[in-house]
């Protein structure tokens, strides 16, 4: 596999603060990954960078093996999607399509070509003679998608394209994005802050935090073995029950206040001792038993529970922490008993309180 | 590959910037340089330019000692001044009181708008001729009035040296008050709605909120609308002209027509230093005003 | 709790409002009669030049004729004497449109491509000789009256029709860049972007898409140029040549200039004459004018 898009060493300022520090990035062609991060992080810098409208301080922008660190944003070989679609109002829907190939000088018979096609994968055949104002705003994100679309380029950027519509249109237009992706096979730069888009569309996901990426790996593996204690906390929904405790016995158990739970099978390192360590479990990573088993379960004591839907979630105490533990909605436990609360150790993860890596 | 020239970036734009920026260098910062400067010269009838020049020429205070011992100045300065305090309070207080009577919710509003406005809409030129009819002795105001049968009414201003000043007032109101009153009124409506609903149910009759309440609200927008009037009443010189003429004799002369005597007859530095002496007011007037203003946008 | 007595009406729907409640009756006959000292001017003016010398030597200012003639009008348009020359307004109406047309052209064109500029590409010389600009607008224009008499003598446009196009577009140039800066920074920032992408360069984007989403903008400067550029008296004076008078000049020169007796109804005539053309502006477009106005009052 070629690499597609290439981020070298990138640093960005703005007046004295640094957005984006010595970044480097490598983008697999026909990859679809997806920036993700709180607001602030430096995704959506790090996209206007690649680009080409954002001036670097240091480093290089590679795409499809040249060097385009000054080249002009319509001379990268990129297409852009925006968040709020930036639709030229003036124009048709053929209009917008269409102006960036006027500019660059394309025949009419090409341009012609090129936006029958973008029409006809995305579905806006007959929206073409319609202005914008006429538009529904799942009908403006697709042209927005086809003005990218009829630049026959091989990378595509987006920038949070799905935030300014509303939760249903978002899910329908996330699957027809997975399907464009499908189709096209072309290389895909995604930015959001969402992480059910990351989980669901990304090949691979770039956590980012403070102009750094945390983390760059597919979606299972930043979901099961989170590489520190932010992307644990930011990825997965309801968010990780985090246990302060101490990694004792020489590595062989946890210590949560006055339990002991075995690390025999936890997927990583632990051959040392730490007196501060956190012990990260997913919700679904809790199964509720009703006799305890030494090494293998917690007590803790049921406070509520909140239905939703086919699952339920329920809250409890636990040795001064706050748990939630995912249960199918019918085996709910009732409020006030104390349960034991067996672990999957091979889906959890520790971390180092102070650097807060997974160990 | 070497990086390019920062100063071939956005060429574009520099290019297309060039008036503005030469507009700025030779004819605001150029002009202004030199005005002051010849001020201090005694030049009459030929502007100079090099510094060999200026200093051949120069006469320290001298103009400006001139100027205050010239009587013509002296008067065009009170003039000014009856003008500028008399104009802007009136024009504040007027349209104050219109912007809240407009504020009340009024069917017509449009029209009444509009004739408040439309003075505003005309030349300074037409406004004072107009006035100057209406004003005129010996046809306009005083005769209708005496003619109605009250035989001792006086409305000689415009033929009274001591009354010619305040017929510019009257007339620069008519022009300018609407103005103020649309500027007011787009304050007012500023104003969140919430205030007023939480002051009916306090019981606080509506006279007291506009005064109590709603007046220091609108601080920021009294103050630009008073520094708009203030400058613009320095500047007054078509109205006294197409009026009276700075007349009868000097009586009603503004320090604009003055300057524009000496600059165009033979006493350039004269111009220059009375021109001098109006930047230096507007400067009192403004310079507070823009450490107030730039001083909240650093903070903010 | 005093309790209504023996009436035994239940309050129930809408409260009963008498239909001349007196606080609304003060407001309209507070805005009415204000109305009226506006309105007399404009009154005076058209009835007066409806008459023939005879009604008003005889007859009262304020009181219309029963037999209106324009006689007045034909002679201030074709044959009232200003100056030397009997030629009535028609020359000077020509001269206004030739003034005041490429005035708004390019000091609209000017200062929207500065605006734009400054809004989208800036940098920082530019930023500077904005804020200079700005700055510089208050600045009493009798600073600057000589220093351009000096600049278009040696552009070699003095007394043309290309010196007095040069100062209404140096003058218009800080209200305007900052009306036209202020509109296209509120554009979307995205649609800049995708532009880009696009391929689209400085020229390109300013035309094919700021442009054609600025209509409102664009209204409003040229409402603004017109009236300001249309009334202008003392720019025409200094700068345009004799031959190029405005309007506003030779409507200043008819009166003070008239051999024999002063004809007051062509006076009148002259004045309407000159107004018309702001007015009918000003009564055509109403919001815009207003908020023309009121985007030029508040700066910054």
């Amino acid at each position: 596999m070629n690499t597609s898009v290439a981020v070298k060493d990138l640093t960005l300022n703005f007046g004295a603060s640094t957005v984006l520090k010595k970044m480097n990035l490598d983008v697999q062609e026909g990859e679809f990954i997806v920036l993700l991060g709180p607001s602030g992080c430096g995704k959506s810098t790090l996209l206007n960078c690649i680009a080409g409208l954002l001036e670097i301080n240091e480093g290089e922008v590679w795409i499809k093996g040249k060097n385009v660190t000054w080249d002009e944003p319509s001379d990268r070989g990129i297409g852009m999607v925006f968040q709020s679609y930036a639709l030229y109002p003036q124009m048709t829907v053929r209009g917008n399509l269409s102006f960036g190939l006027k500019i660059a000088g394309t025949s009419k018979d090409e341009i012609e070509k090129r936006v029958a096609r973008a029409a006809e994968i995305l579905q806006i055949g007959p929206l073409l003679d319609r202005k914008p104002g006429a538009l529904s705003g799942g009908q403006r994100q697709r042209v927005a998608i086809g003005r990218a679309l009829v630049r026959d380029v091989d990378v595509f950027l987006f920038d949070e394209p799905l935030s300014n519509l509303d939760a249903k249109l978002r899910s329908e237009l996330r699957v027809e994005l997975k399907r464009l992706h499908n189709r096209l096979q072309n290389t895909m730069i995604y930015v959001t802050h969402d992480q059910i888009e990351a989980l669901t569309l990304a090949d691979r996901i770039a956590i980012m935090r403070g102009g750094i990426i945390q983390q760059l790996a597919p979606p299972q593996e930043v979901y099961n073995r989170p590489v520190n204690l932010f992307v644990a906390g930011f990825i997965g929904s309801p968010g990780m029950n985090m246990l302060n405790g101490a990694v004792v016995d020489g590595g062989k158990s946890f210590q949560v206040g006055g339990t002991k739970v075995s690390l025999a099978g936890y997927d990583g390192g632990t051959n040392i001792d730490r007196s501060k360590a956190i012990l990260g479990l997913r919700p679904e990573h809790l199964l509720i038993h009703h006799e305890p088993e030494p090494g293998m379960t917690i007590p803790a004591l049921v406070e509520l529970d909140e239905p939703m839907g086919a699952d339920s979630l329920v809250w409890m105490e636990c040795e001064g922490h706050q748990l939630s533990v995912r249960v199918p909605v019918e085996n709910r436990p009732t409020a006030g008993t104390t349960v034991h609360l067996k672990v999957e150790i091979h889906k959890a993860s520790v971390f180092d309180a102070e650097s807060e890596l997974r160990i | 590959m070497k990086r390019p020239n920062p100063l071939f970036r956005n060429m574009s734009a520099r290019i297309a910037l060039t008036p503005m920026i030469f507009i700025v260098l030779v004819v605001f910062i150029g002009s202004t340089i030199w005005t002051v400067a010849s001020s201090f010269t005694n030049i009459k009838t030929l502007p100079i330019f090099t510094p060999r020049e200026f200093y051949d020429a120069w006469v320290g205070f001298a103009q400006y000692e001139r100027l205050w011992n010239t009587p013509r100045w002296i008067t065009s300065i009170k003039n000014l001044a009856i003008y500028g305090i008399l104009f802007s309070g009136f024009a504040f207080i007027i349209g104050f009181f219109l912007a809240v009577l407009m504020d009340q919710k009024i069917r017509a509003e449009g029209v009444f708008r509009t004739i408040y406005l439309y003075p505003f809409a005309l030349s300074f030129i037409v406004t004072g001729k107009v006035w100057a009819w209406i004003m005129n002795p010996a046809f306009g105001l005083e005769k209708t009035v005496r003619d109605l049968g009250w035989a001792s009414f006086n409305f000689d201003w415009l033929t009274n040296r001591e009354m010619s000043i305040y017929a510019v007032v009257i007339a620069g109101l008519w022009q300018g008050s609407g103005l103020v009153m649309a500027l007011m009124l787009a304050g007012l409506r500023g104003i969140d709605d919430e205030i007023w609903r939480a002051s009916r149910v306090d019981g606080i009759p509506k006279w007291r909120t506009y005064l109590q309440i709603v007046v220091p609200m609108m601080r920021p927008v009294m103050i630009t609308i008073f520094v708009i009037v203030a400058s613009g009443s320095v500047r007054v010189y078509d109205l006294v002209l197409a009026l009276t003429q700075g007349g009868p004799g000097n009586s009603s002369q503004v320090p604009s027509m003055y300057i524009y005597e000496k600059l165009f007859v033979g006493a350039l530095a004269q111009g220059t230093a009375a021109s001098s002496i109006l930047l230096l007011a507007t400067g009192i007037i403004l310079i507070p005003w823009i450490i107030v203003e730039f001083g909240k946008k650093n903070r903010g | 709790m005093a309790m209504s007595s023996a009436s035994a009406i239940n309050p129930s729907g809408a409260k009963p409002q008498p239909f001349f409640a007196p606080g609304r009756v003060l407001i309209y006959t507070l805005l009415i009669v204000t109305s009226i000292y506006y309105l007399i001017p404009l009154y005076v003016m058209i009835i007066t030049s409806l008459k023939d010398l005879t009604m008003i030597r005889e007859g009262n200012i304020f009181v219309p004729t029963l037999r209106p003639t324009f006689d007045a009008w034909i002679k201030a348009w074709s044959a009232a004497c200003t100056g030397l020359n009997c030629t009535g307004l028609a020359p000077g109406f020509w001269n206004s449109v030739f003034i005041t047309v490429p005035s708004v052209i390019v000091s609209i064109a000017v200062a929207s491509i500065s605006g734009y500029s400054l809004a989208n590409w800036p940098f920082k010389l530019a930023e500077w000789c904005f804020t200079i600009l700005l700055v510089g607008s208050f600045i009493p224009y009798q600073v600057f009256l000589y220093p351009l008499v000096i600049i278009t003598r040696e552009m070699g446009i003095y007394s043309t029709l290309y010196a007095v196009i040069f100062v209404h577009t140096v003058f218009g140039l800080p209200i305007l860049t900052l009306l036209f800066r202020n509109y296209f920074a509120s554009l979307p920032e995205e649609l800049f972007k995708a532009a880009r992408v696009d391929g689209a360069g400085f020229w390109r984007i300013f035309f094919q898409v700021i442009a054609p989403m600025s209509l409102p903008i664009f209204t409003v400067a040229v409402i603004l140029q017109v009236t300001g550029i249309w009334n202008d008296f003392l720019f025409g004076v200094i700068y345009a040549g004799p031959t190029n008078y405005p309007m506003t000049v030779q409507l200043n020169n008819i009166v003070n200039s008239l051999q024999g007796v002063k004809e007051y109804n062509v006076e009148m005539a002259a004045t309407i004459l000159t107004g018309l053309v702001p007015l009918s502006i000003y009564f055509l477009s109403g919001k815009y004018f207003v908020r023309g106005i009121a985007a030029g009052a508040v700066k910054g």
